[in-house]
Parts: C-alpha cells; structure tokens; sequence
C-alpha cells in the first residue's frame, strides 16, 4: 500500500517544480539563485512556499534568551528568531532548502525553454562497456558470496564422497565450494558529448561578464547532461595567447592584454583532433567573448580555422558575445555576415544578466 | 549494529521486557499522585514516526502538501543527524504515544516516563478541558470528508480552497471554548447543498439555450438569491476574533467549502491548548521523566547515559528559549518556595536579603501547589504568577534585540520587567497577531473590513497581503485590513485584482 504521505510529498514536489518553473527565468538570470550544488542536484532556497498567514515582521526582532553576557553581547546562535522565546507549536520559519535533481531541473529548462531534444549523431557507431553482475566466479570477496550456490556445490561434493548423512544432514563448504558473484563486461551503446569552453579573459571582460558567462555554462551543462549519457568538459581562455585550464581556474583567472581569438580556436581544433573523435563524440565548443578582436587579420584566421577544421567537426559551434564597456562587438558581425547560411554556427548577444534566458535558448533552441 | 549486521528493529505494540517497564513506570507515577489517560504505546521506525509527526501526530489526517513538507523537513533533520524525534503525544482518550524503536532502553525508559507527564497533563490541566478526546477518530473523518469533497469537485480545487483556508487557521477565538455561551464547536452541513448561483438546465444545443433558459427568468432568478443571500448577511455586533467562524456563518461559499473551513477551526482549536501551554506541558513531562528515572526506575549502570540523554534535552543556546528548561526550571523554583514558605507579602516585602536567602518556613506544601498549578494555569498566567526576579538572575534570562547597526542580535537587557515583558508578549494570543472581524458591510457595499488589535508591533505586510488574497478569496468582495506600521494607521485593501494602501489620519475601525 502507498503510504499516505508519499503521496502528499509527490504534491508537494509538484509545487516546487511549478514555483521553480514560475520563476525560472529569475533562477537562470542570477547565478546565485541556484545554491550549494552537487553531483547529482542543486539545492534552491524558495523562500515563499508556505501558507501566508498573519504574523509578525520586522520590528519584532527581539525575544527572550538565557546565557551568559552584559548587554551588547551578541550572540552566536544563528537566527534566533527560529523558535526563539516563541512557545508557539509551530517549527522555526526559515528558508526553504530543496534539492532539485539535475535531470528535473534540465526537463523544467526545457519545458519552458521549449527545447528540443538533441538528435545525437551516429550513435550506432558508440558503444561503451558496462558492468553487470550477473555471472558466478569462483573467487571473490565474501561479502559477495553466492550462498545458493556455495552450498550445492559443497552438498555435490559431500554425496560424491559419500560423506552425506541423511539423518545429520550438515553440510560445510570448504574453499573450493564457494562461489561468488561477479561481474559481467557488457557493450551498450552510448553516446557522448564534450563541450569546449572558449573564453576571452582579456582586460576588457570584467566580473560581471565572467559571471554571465558562469550562469550560462551552468545551465548549458545542466541541458546537454541531461541529453548525453557521458559528457565532458574542457576550459579553454585566451588573451593573445591560449591554454587549457581547469573550471575553477576558468571561472577566476584574470588577464590582461590583448585578443586573439585565433588562439583558443586554434587550441579548440587542436584537443578535438587529438581527444575527441567525432566519430565518437558529439562536440560542442562554446566562445564566449565581447566580440573586440586584434585586428581585422586574426579575424580573418578565426573564420579560416572554424570552416576547415571545426565546423565539419562539431554539432554546433556557439558564439556568446557579452556586451561589455570596452567591446565592440565586431567579432559577432564578422561571423554573422560570414557564416550566413551555415546552420553549424550560433551567434547570439548577452546584453546583461537578463539576457541569458534568451540567448540559452537561441543556442539549444535548434536541437543540435 | 552497523548496516553490516542489520537488525531487524521490531515495531508495533509494547511486548515483553517493555511492557513490563511500562507497568513499572505507571506504577511510580501513580505513587506519586500523577493521574495519567490510559496510554497506548506503540513502536515505530523513523520513517514512520516522521510520517505521524508531519501530519501532527494524526496519520489518518486529510491530504494537504504542507504534510509533504514537514515530512521532507523532519526527514532531512534526521538524515543530517540535526534534529531527532524521541517521541510523540497525542492528546486522546486514550491516550496515543509514539516510539522510536531505535532509542536505547535507557531512552525508552525516559520517554515513557516523559509520556505519562503529558499524559497527566492533558488529561487534568484546565485548558485541555474542551479538546475532543476522540480526536484520533475526528481527524480520520476530517480526512474522509475532505478525500470525498476531492472526488467530487477535483483535486485543484479543493487544494485551492484548503489553501485559502489554511491562511486562516489561526484567526480563532480560543478562549471561546471556555465560554457557556459558546454554542458548538462544529458545524453539520447536509451533503445535498443549495447552490448559490442560478441553476440552468443542462441542454447540449446552442440554439435551444435561450427557450430552456430564458435570459429573463434566469436573471430574475439570479436577483432573488442575491436578496436573498443580502439578507442573510449579517454583521458583527460586536468584533470578532474567530474569523473562520464569521466566515463559515456570513462568506458566499458552497457547503464543502463550509466543511473545508469548519475542518480547519476545529481543528486550529484541537491544538490550540497546547501551544497554550507549552512551557507548562514540556516542563511537566520534564520535571516527572527526570524524578521518576532518579528516584524509581534506573539502575546505577544506566543513570550516566540518562544524565547524558537528559541534560541534551535541557540544553540552552543562547539564541533560543528551550521550553524544556525554562518549564522544569519553574516547576521546581515553584515547589521549592511553596516547601520553604517563600510567598506572601511578608517574604516579599522582607527587605534583608540574608534573611531572605535563608528563608525557609518548613511548610512543604510545594508538591501540593505544583498539583494545583498544573490544573488551572496556561503559560501566560504561569509565568505572570511564577516567574521571579531571583529566577531570572539564577537562570540568567536576557532580553535580546536585534541591531540595526551592527545587524546582529545583541543582548539587551537582564531587567526583570523587561524579561517578563517580552515573555508575556510572546505567548499572547500564541505569538500571533491579533485579527478582528469589524465589519462585514465596510462602505457599505459588503466589504470585509479587518482590524489587527496592534499592540506595537507590525504586520509582516507581505505575507499580510498574501494571507488577504486568500480570505477575498472566501469572502469574494474586497477585503480591508486596517493595521499601523510604526504610527500610521493603514488600511490595505485586496479587491480580487490588486492591492492597494493607504494612510488612515482617522482609524476606521
């Protein structure tokens, strides 16, 4: 029988996810909306999921305590406005912390953001192995033991040797009897996605480009995880020069200098070749920079190396450019004109922080 | 008796060495003039007693997602190792208590003891004198009526409408109950309900609508009941603080929304005794699980672990009020006095203080008055009567506030009004504002029009307003409040569309 408060609890999971899709464009449009996150869930603080009632507010900030302390001692404890000197039933108010799963969140962004599911390529071509335990070996640990198993072994052995007694009928397993479970290797198709991170850290991209950048990247994760078994991530910045980096370090690095796009692509072309077969994987290299570049000449090496050697490579190449104070925004015009027809490449411009929902969905919106 | 060798933890009712413990316990109790209901004890798992205490110890309760949410609260408390339930009461004849059936001996012993001190409390002290003691069963019909309500008018909508009245919950006159001219404490509705609106007959061809149901009749229809029903309403003669009751009597709703809301007060005023007495309640059981443990029950390898488990429970964060303490701290300050003689104007009136120290009369009628104030007290008549300036200093109260300019929480005083104060402000009305009915033809065009009783200290306005969309909700016409932020008057208004507010130079109400 279905307990009653599974059912109750799946209500109310349902509410959260339609507060959350309510205000998903707030949760995508600031970073820090989505809280602590882990492996497998986020955790988001919805902060206005309970029945209102009439209570009181802000100037009842003081309450009865006990302890040691003169007065203008603070105290340590946390908020004691939870439960503090309040003797009524009800449990301390605080923020709600729920933990959404990546998978929900992607299926919300996607409901919402009317995403399409990405057709992955060749994907009979993919195979990955998989463990199943379903195969009896003869060594293992014990704590595999196969206890059925082991015992008609040992019960063959005993009548073979004619040692069996029907009217003391015990039998013991000796070390050649026991068999284990084990594992067996099993090929099941699969298939994969790297995404290349690209970005310019140049002077010109400040804290707040860089933190369009983070949120977007969160969610472009969150989305293509959801639609690949495997996905990887690389980190590519560039000033003049390129290098390959960690997130953390993608996220915090700073440089200053000048900008050579040509760089990173070159670089990106450079860990496909050598990484990723696109035979085997499904590749999507994000850019995301303020579209200044140095020099009409680099540019012009940028759209050379994305026509012969990334764009034949790729699902889809991306193109982020975030407006900020110094750039120009040249780069974007460059691809536009350039790449007119080609259905591989994506441009899409992020004015500030509210024009991330818009451009996640010019770039996941063709469902490549 | 980690997961490697899993134990299977028995649940159900007491059996074997337990029982036993139980009927020694009981015994003790007795022996020490304690009067408990006869008390039903049953094992449980964690996931089940968090199943039982989201739904507020009634799992037949009806279906709502705010159980939901405790559940996954009270799961994750327990999960991170933050918070664990020992036990749970449930006020009824009998008397029903729940266990973990993961606490050690030690701790069952405890809990039981701690059960029967509730258990004496519920049964004998005053304000619990007008609770339903078949309540187990209420509940179970509560949530009967409200799954057929859902049947027959949809999920959604019954989930709405719980939610508006939910809102309310707390706007009850719980002194009411007490009172001889206080008529009933449920409403009966028939089921078969006379529908508000016109009834057209049902035809399923378009150009037939207007013969079947003539436009003429229909409105004449229609302003007949509206008559009707502008008679029916009537006004507070005088304010009112049961707000469900004066909506259940006067709002423009169908019958199973009547129930929905005669369901929420009864049962706001179920629990209301309770958090009426909380520190009462919590120290009673406290003062009896600890005197029975030392005195009766524990063998001398076990008192370690009780100290252990018991002083966990009594422990004070500097931030919080622990009911537990502040309750067994009184009692016993109140049993010691009344044993010494340290009452009456001649103690208090003494003004030599080494004479006052040594005070001690030698009356020992301190258990006899403990008796007597757990029968006819609540919390704010306790600590009105029974908190002393002694006891504040010895337990080390304070009164702390909140610094705008350090935005932090500071002490703020250790006077003995101002402790007392602040105390007393809390337990008012429960902690909750208080909200009047005032009139329920404001402007004369059937307005609600509400009144917060300000007692210097604001509405959250936000949630306010909130909770004011789900009263307009019931009522249907527009609501007012009239409230004060600092010192202006107020007067919030939600006509089913938006919000609006305004500076009141006279008050309204």
């Amino acid at each position: 029988m279905i307990k009653r408060i599974e059912k109750d609890f799946a209500r109310f999971r349902e509410i959260i996810k339609g507060q959350i899709r309510k205000d998903l464009r707030k949760y995508v449009t600031h970073g820090e909306m989505i809280g602590k996150r882990g492996k497998y869930a986020v955790s988001i603080p919805l902060p206005s999921i309970r029945i209102p009632t009439f209570r009181y507010g802000k100037n009842d900030r003081s309450g009865v305590g006990q302890g040691e302390g003169e007065p203008g001692t603070p105290i340590a404890a946390g908020d004691p406005q939870e439960g503090g000197g309040q003797a009524g039933d009800q449990p301390g108010e605080h923020l709600l912390e729920i933990d959404v799963t990546l998978d929900e969140l992607a299926q919300i962004l996607g409901e919402e953001l009317e995403l399409p599911r990405i057709q992955p390529r060749g994907k009979s071509t993919m195979y990955a192995d998989r463990d199943r335990y379903n195969a009896i070996s003869r060594a293992g640990p014990e704590s595999l033991r196969h206890f059925k198993r082991t015992y008609r072994e040992a019960l063959k052995r005993t009548l073979a040797m004619g040692q069996y007694d029907p009217d003391n009928p015990i039998i013991i397993p000796v070390r050649e009897d026991k068999r284990y479970r084990s594992w067996k290797v099993k090929q099941v198709p699969q298939n994969n996605a790297v995404i290349v991170y690209m970005m310019d850290v140049s002077g010109s991209m400040g804290e707040e480009q860089k933190e369009i950048v983070r949120t977007e990247a969160f969610w472009i994760d969150t989305w293509l995880r959801s639609q690949y078994k495997k996905l990887e991530t690389r980190y590519i910045v560039h000033d003049a020069s390129a290098k390959e980096v960690d997130r953390e370090t993608f996220f915090s690095i700073k440089e200053s200098g000048g900008t050579k796009i040509s760089s990173a692509f070159g670089l990106c072309s450079e860990i496909i070749r050598k990484s990723f077969n696109p035979a085997e994987w499904n590749i999507y290299p994000f850019h995301f920079s303020d579209g200044d570049n140095w020099g009409s000449e680099d540019t012009r090496k940028c759209l050379d190396l994305l026509n012969e050697s990334i764009l034949p490579q790729v699902n889809v190449f991306c193109y982020g450019q975030v407006k900020s104070a110094y750039g120009s925004g040249q780069f974007k015009k460059d691809l536009d004109e350039h790449f007119k027809d080609s259905d591989r490449l994506i441009t899409s411009e992020i004015r500030d922080k509210s024009g991330i929902y818009g451009s996640i969905k010019d770039f996941l919106g063709k469902g490549r | 008796m980690a997961s490697a060798t899993r134990r299977k933890a028995k649940t159900g009712r007491f059996t074997g060495g337990l029982r036993g413990i139980e009927e020694e316990i009981l015994g003790a109790a007795r022996a020490f003039g304690l009067d408990p209901l006869p008390t039903v004890f049953e094992l449980i798992t964690h996931d089940q007693l968090n199943e039982v205490a989201a739904y507020g110890g009634f799992p037949t309760r009806y279906p709502h997602w705010r159980f939901g949410m405790q559940f996954e609260e009270l799961q994750k408390g327990y999960t991170f190792g933050l918070s664990k339930i020992y036990e749970l009461v449930i006020n009824n004849d009998p008397c029903y208590a729940y266990l973990m059936n993961s606490n050690t001996l030690v701790d069952q012993k405890m809990v039981i003891a701690h059960v029967y001190g509730h258990s004496d409390f519920f049964k004998n002290n005053l304000w619990f004198s007008q609770t339903n003691r078949r309540m187990i069963d209420e509940m179970a019909n509560h949530g009967t009526r409200i799954r057929r309500h859902i049947e027959r008018h949809g999920e959604k909508t019954v989930e709405e409408f719980l939610d508006a009245a939910l809102s309310l919950e707390w706007l009850i006159d719980y002194h009411s109950v007490y009172s001889p001219l206080r008529k009933r404490t449920r409403y009966e509705f028939d089921e078969e309900e006379e529908t508000a609106s016109v009834q057209r007959l049902k035809t399923d061809r378009d150009y037939m609508d207007r013969y079947i149901n003539p436009p003429a009749y229909l409105e004449a229809q229609r302003r007949k009941i509206q008559e009707r029903t502008q008679q029916q309403r009537k006004f507070p003669e005088q304010p009112m603080k049961d707000v469900l009751e004066f909506l259940i009597e006067h709002a423009p709703v169908e019958n199973w929304q009547r129930d929905i809301l005669s369901t929420v007060r009864e049962e706001g005023y179920y629990f209301a005794p309770q958090a009426l007495t909380k520190i009462m309640n919590e120290g009673w059981a406290t003062y009896w699980h600890s005197k029975l443990m030392t005195e009766k029950i524990l063998g001398d390898a076990e008192i370690v672990d009780f100290a252990d488990h018991h002083s966990a429970t009594l422990g004070v964060q500097p931030g919080a009020l622990n009911p537990y303490k502040l309750g067994v701290e009184l009692w016993r300050d109140i049993e010691e006095r009344w044993n010494k003689g340290r009452f009456g104007s001649e103690y208090e009136l003494c003004d030599d203080l080494a004479r006052k120290r040594s005070w001690d009369l030698r009356l020992g009628e301190g258990r006899e008055k403990i008796f007597e104030v757990r029968r006819i007290y609540n919390d704010v008549t306790f600590i009105d009567d029974f908190l002393t300036k002694e006891f504040c200093e010895e337990q080390k109260l304070f009164v702390y506030r909140h610094n705008p300019q350090s935005n932090r929480y500071e002490i703020s005083d250790r006077d003995f009004e101002a402790i007392k104060k602040s105390l007393l402000f809390r337990l008012t009305n429960m902690g909750h504002p208080i909200i009047q009915v005032v009139d329920a033809n404001f402007q004369n065009r059937s307005e609600l029009l509400l009144k917060q009783v300000h007692e210097g200290v604001d509405l959250d306005l936000e949630e306010a307003k909130d909770a004011m969309k789900n009263i307009q909700r019931i009522w249907k016409r527009p609501v007012n409040l009239q409230t004060q932020t600092e010192d202006q008057v107020k007067l919030l208004t939600f006509d089913g569309q938006k919000h609006l507010e305004e500076d009141l130079s006279t008050p309204v109400a």
